[in-house]
């Protein structure tokens, strides 16, 4: 569905992404992992047309496009929630769900609307609230659901549990794998590497712009390399420090 | 007395709300002061002097002329001055700021060479038209340009409020990041904010000339000024705050003239920016988080 490669991605002087191979199966969900600056985010930004590779090829559906703006890319069904959220704060949460169907012509926007807000009970009950005054969890949730409503083929999910309380990262998790049993592709970029390998199917583990690991999921999580390095029980990359 | 002079001064602030509209919305999408504006006004000042007293045109068809040219200025200048520094390597923040002011000098000389220096009466037979209630005197042009500034702002801020566009305006003046995921084409909808606002400072330029009687190619500069003074006044790059700074300017300058001492009628506008910046920096309705720009 999704395939990278080689990319080469520079901010300014600075190569942040040396050359990645990376491919995305419908109807899966795939893991992007690695400490930070490794250049996950880059290589969401870059997907998401928000950064243009200096070199390198992005496909999407059979169809080059590279170096499309990230308006084009979510006309192709590639939909970004970005890290750390960016909901608009000055526009009222039903404002924000309807932002992200801007595109759509439909008739069906509204009952999509509506039924998204069934489905995250908290919106509906804040729809007319600045998006801003929400907390970090029901912001992120509002981030998610909004992405949804340009109904993407592709979900880039960047971080989603940064952040955020134990009981609403299993939540967040648990839509997570919601939206793929819907359908939908999601790439997902994780530091919970343990529940981000739980719910993908399959993994890259990226170190200084370069996929060092991949594989299965299920075969990633007995990996020697990353148990020690992601997973180990004395390191404490797995519970991330809320900031 | 006191009654005419309300009427005089809610005129004039009704015409410094629109100018500052356009500042206002310039400044909220593209987080730069708009230096060309208060020039872009001037200019629809001059089209409107020049359709109505030399071409002779009726006064509808030449606030549609005053329109047209302002928005096209305004496309030009997104287009050619300020789009091509946007997002590039190594320009500083502050570049597309110089290039409005490049162009505001430009435009002011080019209509000095073409106009000349004076002032060039704006002849209306409309202008004339006055109604008498009780003692009071109140010209027709007055309650028009009342009513279009008012019209204006209630249409502006429905479309911001309710519209497609309008929304979309404001999540790219929000975060132009954020707007483009969201699958806004964030050229266009910056292109459409330049032009709408260079249309409103047209639409004001017509309405000046109207009420005063004369425009001249300096009256671009002080406007502009105002302006600036208004939108620090009601908090940038807010609509309520634009409305209610113009006409809290314009009736405090008129009741100045009046009642005070004329002299000072242009330093009023300072004044006031002097003390808006040491009670209440951010303006009368602007939000205390400065957003990181």
């Amino acid at each position: 569905m999704l395939k990278l490669t080689n990319i080469e991605t520079y901010y300014g002087q600075i190569q942040a992404l040396k050359g990645i191979d990376l491919e995305v199966n419908e109807g899966k969900i795939i893991t992007l992992l690695g400490a930070n600056g490794a250049g996950k985010s880059t290589t969401m930004k870059t997907i998401a047309g928000l950064l243009k590779p200096k070199k390198g090829t992005v496909e999407f559906l059979g169809e080059n496009v590279t170096g499309l703006r990230p308006d084009q890319l979510l006309r192709k069904g590639i939909a970004l929630v970005p890290e750390g959220r960016a909901i608009l704060s000055t526009m009222t949460v039903i404002e924000n769900l309807e932002m992200g169907a801007y595109h759509r012509k439909d008739k069906d926007v509204k009952d999509e609307i509506e039924h998204v807000m069934q489905r995250f009970p908290i919106l509906n009950e804040r729809q007319s609230q600045m998006a801003g005054t929400l907390s970090g969890g029901q912001q992120q949730m509002l981030a998610i659901a909004r992405a949804l409503l340009s109904k993407p083929k592709l979900l880039l999910l960047d971080e989603p549990s940064m952040g955020l309380a134990p009981l609403i990262v299993a939540e967040i998790f648990n839509i997570i794998k919601e939206i793929k049993e819907a359908g939908t592709t999601v790439l997902l970029v994780e530091q919970n590497a343990k529940q981000a390998l739980k719910i993908a199917d399959y993994g890259y583990v990226m170190e200084t712009g370069k996929i060092i690991i991949e594989g299965k999921a299920s075969d990633l999580l007995e990996d020697p390399r990353i148990v020690e390095a992601y997973l180990g029980r004395k390191s404490t990359s797995d519970d991330k420090i809320p900031s | 007395m006191l009654l005419e002079q309300l009427v005089n001064g809610i005129t004039l602030g009704s015409i410094y709300a629109i100018v500052a509209l356009g500042f206002t919305l310039v400044f909220g999408v593209l987080g730069i002061i708009n230096m060309a504006h208060g020039e872009i006004f001037m200019v629809g000042a001059f089209v409107g002097v020049m359709t109505t007293s030399v071409l002779g045109w009726p006064l509808w068809l030449a606030f549609i002329a005053s329109i047209v040219v302002t928005g096209i200025l305004g496309y030009l200048l997104e287009r050619i001055t300020l789009r091509p520094l946007r997002g590039k390597k190594g320009v500083s923040h502050l570049a597309p700021l110089i290039s409005t002011i490049g162009v505001s000098i430009l435009l002011e000389n080019l209509s000095h060479h073409i106009f000349g220096a004076g002032n060039q009466p704006f002849r209306s037979s409309f202008a004339e038209i006055s109604i008498e209630i009780g003692s009071i005197t109140i010209y027709l042009v007055q309650i028009v340009i009342f009513a279009i500034s008012i019209l204006l702002m209630i249409g502006l801020t429905i479309w911001l409020s309710k519209t497609k566009a309008g929304k979309a305006l404001r999540a790219t003046a929000e975060n132009l990041e954020t707007a483009s995921i969201l699958g806004v084409d964030t050229k266009k909808i910056i292109t459409l904010t330049v032009i709408i606002a260079s249309a409103m400072g047209g639409i004001a330029g017509i309405l000046v000339g109207m009420a005063f009687n004369s425009v001249s190619p300096q009256m671009g500069l002080s406007m502009g000024l105002k302006g600036l003074a208004i939108i620090i006044l009601g908090g940038m790059g807010n609509v309520k705050g634009a409305m209610a700074g113009g006409l809290i300017l314009g009736l405090s300058e008129t009741f100045l003239v009046a009642f005070g001492d004329s002299g000072y009628r242009d330093a009023i506008a300072f004044i006031m920016i002097i003390f808006i910046l040491l009670l209440r920096p951010q303006g009368i309705f602007g939000s205390k988080i400065a957003e990181g720009r």
